[in-house]
């Protein structure tokens, strides 16, 4: 039965890694969005934000209006709930269910699991991306055309950044305790972490810890190329250096069981 | 057995876990230098008690643990870190299933066979293992039989020429494992290599071309079930029960070799007839005290008896 359509032993049977990785990628969204806490962390929470941000006026001096100065921050936040939180939590419990064991003896193989779960990253955040640019927009958004580039940019290397800090976590640690950790970091990075307030706005004393967070060189300078259209570099190159390290620590100390 | 190279060869296998706090941070030797092969169209069955390292020699086969001594080769490479081309050909069913719980059954199959150019029939692994019954059930809500039988499917999804299946009837059924038992029968008629690992005589017995005895991280004995119960079929064991006379006075009319042991108070049974011999002075001495026994019965010995035996010995030698 299962063997009618065996071909000769020796050959292989995997289909092409490209084509792999976007199946565990389509998979992965697909798991992603089906789960209703996701779904109010990655769409919900992010949508309250964004309205209470702008009708509270918060952030009165950061922007001529609330609106230009509230969506930046918001996308941030879509990136760390979606790259750090969700796919933490995720991938916890995929090692406790032994999900990841299994997956990785299938071609796919471990790395195959890694770049589905990077692709998911990217596909949800891509769909954040557009319901609150869009309903930004809706409420008189109007980004710097010239800082746009430099946001798509940005936000890659935040998912980057940040999935790698999932992983991290999520593959050291038991998974409820990454469930705490991530959604504890989620609440605080958006509050004090300059996501969705500037940096500058934290207690003089923290400013120097938090202008090193991942969190803040993401927030800052979503704000600064969207608000004003240019590029800030020392951001850019602080996400990198948690890509790297993240990336690096997550590669050694990933336990798959 | 053929002269065709086996698929999986381990020699020598040693695998350390740790370090364990409570052994004051010293490392465990889980596998001990295990060695095993195992042939395409046969079951090699690894069987042993439960910890005795079954799971983790299947592991290093799978290339999911790195050994720290030994080698293994499986379908010609080695299995960690192999290449999704060697991984294509090799399937697995772990022993805690490994199953998003999220996820229905059906979906979970479809997408692990979309991973292969030449996966199996689904539709048909569905219906033989019963599936459909609840395929409107979330893993996380499925019995340990059923989930079982998913991990099955899933390890098949991919037509593999090796599969690995550790304790493939823990929770079945009856029914289900009949049809897992069958199932694994038409596999090796179809000429998969087959490597499972149970701590049940009963399966090893039922299913197995050739077993190995995995006893504290190593082979302790090895054999087609009919080559490990026959070597010492003449070990035969006979019962007689209900002894009235006092042993000692007795025993010195039986042949030396007989064992009479008390396993309860005033309960006799002689362990030890080798031929027919024992057996008729055994007899004699009986119609000569006038002693009709209980019961009396001569019986090969089951893999359990083997494997009993050699877990014994492994504690007398500790």
């Amino acid at each position: 039965m299962s063997t009618s359509t065996q071909a000769a032993p020796g050959t292989s049977n995997a289909v092409g890694t490209l084509k792999r990785i976007m199946l565990q990628g389509r998979y992965e969204t697909l798991a992603m969005i089906r789960n209703g806490e996701q779904l109010v962390i990655a769409v919900v929470l992010p949508l309250m934000a964004l309205f209470g941000l702008v009708f509270t006026n918060l952030l009165g001096n950061v922007a001529a209006r609330p609106i230009d100065a509230a969506v930046p921050g918001v996308l941030a936040l879509c990136v760390v709930s979606t790259a750090f939180t969700g796919q933490g939590i995720a991938t916890g419990f995929d090692r406790r269910y032994g999900v990841m064991r299994f997956l990785s003896t299938t071609p796919l193989g471990r790395a195959g699991l890694i770049y589905g779960k990077v692709m998911a990253v990217l596909a949800v955040l891509a769909m954040q991306v557009i319901v609150i640019g869009g309903t930004g927009l809706l409420m008189g958004w109007q980004p710097s055309p010239g800082g746009i580039p430099w946001a798509i940019l940005l936000l890659a290397l935040g998912a980057a950044a940040f999935t790698a800090l999932g992983l991290w976590i999520a593959g050291t640690v038991r998974p409820e305790a990454t469930l705490a950790i991530t959604n504890l970091a989620w609440v605080l990075l958006a509050g004090v972490g300059g996501l969705l307030f500037p940096s500058t706005s934290a207690p003089a004393i923290l400013q120097p810890i938090i202008g090193l967070l991942p969190s803040a060189a993401l927030g800052d300078s979503l704000r600064t190329a969207l608000i004003s259209g240019t590029a800030s570099g020392s951001g850019i190159l602080i996400l990198l250096a948690w890509t790297l390290i993240a990336g690096f620590a997550a590669t050694r100390w990933f336990k798959w069981n | 057995m053929s002269n065709v190279s086996p698929s999986l060869v381990i020699e020598g296998l040693l695998k350390d876990f740790g370090p364990v706090p409570a052994l004051d941070g010293r490392m465990v030797r889980v596998l001990n230098g295990i060695s095993l092969k195992a042939n395409a169209g046969a079951v090699t069955t690894l069987l042993g008690s439960n910890g005795a390292g079954k799971s983790t020699t299947l592991a290093c086969a799978q290339g999911l643990l790195r050994p720290d001594g030994g080698k293994v080769t499986l379908l010609g490479e080695d299995p960690y870190g192999a290449s999704p081309a060697l991984r294509s050909r090799v399937g697995v069913m772990l022993q805690d299933g490994g199953l998003p719980p999220s996820l229905r059954p059906i979906p979970l199959l479809r997408h692990v066979a979309s991973l292969y150019q030449r996966p199996a029939d689904i539709n048909a692994l569905i219906e033989r293992l019963g599936i459909n019954e609840f395929a409107n059930t979330s893993i996380r809500r499925l019995s340990g039989g059923q989930k079982q039988r998913v991990a099955l499917a899933a390890a098949l999804a991919g037509n593999p020429e090796v599969i690995f299946l550790d304790e493939p009837s823990a929770g079945l059924d009856p029914q289900s494992r009949q049809v897992v038992f069958d199932l694994i029968n038409e596999l090796r008629s179809a000429g998969l290599c087959i490597v499972l690992t149970t701590h049940l005589m009963e399966d090893a017995q039922r299913l197995s071309d050739y077993v190995y005895i995995i006893d504290d991280g190593i082979n302790v004995a090895e054999g087609t079930v009919a080559e490990l119960t026959a070597r010492a079929a003449h070990e035969a064991t006979a019962q007689a029960v209900t002894f009235t006379a006092a042993p000692a006075l007795l025993l010195p009319e039986l042949p030396a070799h007989l064992l009479l042991v008390e396993p309860a108070p005033g309960q006799y049974r002689l362990e030890g007839v080798r031929d027919a011999h024992d057996l008729a002075s055994l007899t004699t001495w009986w119609a000569k005290e006038s002693i009709l026994p209980e019961s009396l019965l001569m019986q090969p010995r089951t893999l359990e008896d083997v494997f009993l035996e050699i877990a014994d010995k492994g504690n007398d030698v500790n």
